[in-house]
């Protein structure tokens, strides 16, 4: 995805991410694209597991259809684990990693 | 014949459902084959769709996390199944059970589909005498029942 954000005039100092302390940056959901489970299934379940609108979770579903994956969660560890062990009880193809 | 609908969304929210015999006993027979497959082995490469890997690079944290989620999701599961093979002969189903419905289907077509090795391109003329025409031909219906269903349940969520 982009970002339609312009540059910033002013120079802020950024952390970056070899600086910050591991347990602070932030876990992603990402659901990967498969071949088996139906596109209005997986827009239902977006739907259902994220209170997304049909708009939405249509637009994430395509997202992971055409580019093979997308983000649909992030948070701490904790959340993030709980997040992908939904979309694997509804049969999705979720995995977690630190972004 | 198999073009009635077998899900529609009742006034209320409930979703009836009309199966015939035939229909029943091959979705009885299914939900007991994977079950019993579950409880076996739930490792089995077949079944690798219903219990995929939550870490991709790191087979210690995906260890942590089948350890502390694993039998949830066994648990789960086996509930869909029993409650589709509970219901089978109902003439509606609560939104809770057509819920259990949609997963149950929907692992019965993950397994059959890793079985059958399916691919977004793949055709389904069965014409050819591929030897896999049978399952494909399961394949196909319980997709077919599966889309009906999200059809059926998605009216409430719009």
């Amino acid at each position: 995805m982009t970002t339609t954000l312009a540059p910033a005039e002013i120079e802020v100092e950024q952390p970056t991410g070899e600086d910050e302390p591991q347990h602070q940056r932030p876990w992603v959901v990402i659901v990967w694209n498969d071949p088996i489970n139906l596109m209005s299934y997986v827009t239902l379940v977006f739907q259902k597991l994220f209170g997304y609108g049909l708009a939405e979770a249509t637009k994430l579903m395509l997202q992971v259809h055409e580019e093979g994956k997308a983000v649909v969660s992030s948070g701490t560890r904790e959340k993030a684990e709980l997040d992908v062990s939904r979309l694997h009880a509804h049969g999705l193809w979720a995995t977690m990693q630190q972004d | 014949m198999l073009y009635r609908k077998q899900f529609t969304r009742g006034r209320h929210g409930e979703i009836k459902l009309r199966l015939r015999t035939e229909e029943r006993d091959l979705l009885e027979m299914l939900c007991a084959e994977l079950r019993q497959r579950i409880d076996e082995d739930p490792a089995d490469d077949e079944l690798r769709r219903l219990f995929p890997p939550a870490h991709a690079d790191d087979p210690e944290a995906d260890a942590e996390y089948r350890r502390m989620v694993g039998n949830q999701l066994v648990g789960g599961r086996n509930r869909a199944l029993d409650t589709v093979e509970r219901t089978l002969t109902q003439s509606s189903l609560s939104p809770e059970e057509a819920e259990s419905w949609l997963t149950a289907l929907n692992d019965l077509r993950l397994v059959l589909g890793t079985r059958l090795d399916v691919t977004e391109e793949m055709s389904f003329d069965l014409r050819t005498g591929d030897p896999r025409a049978p399952e494909l031909a399961v394949y196909g219906y319980l997709s077919w029942l599966q889309e009906q269903l999200v059809e059926a349940l998605a009216l409430g969520f719009r």
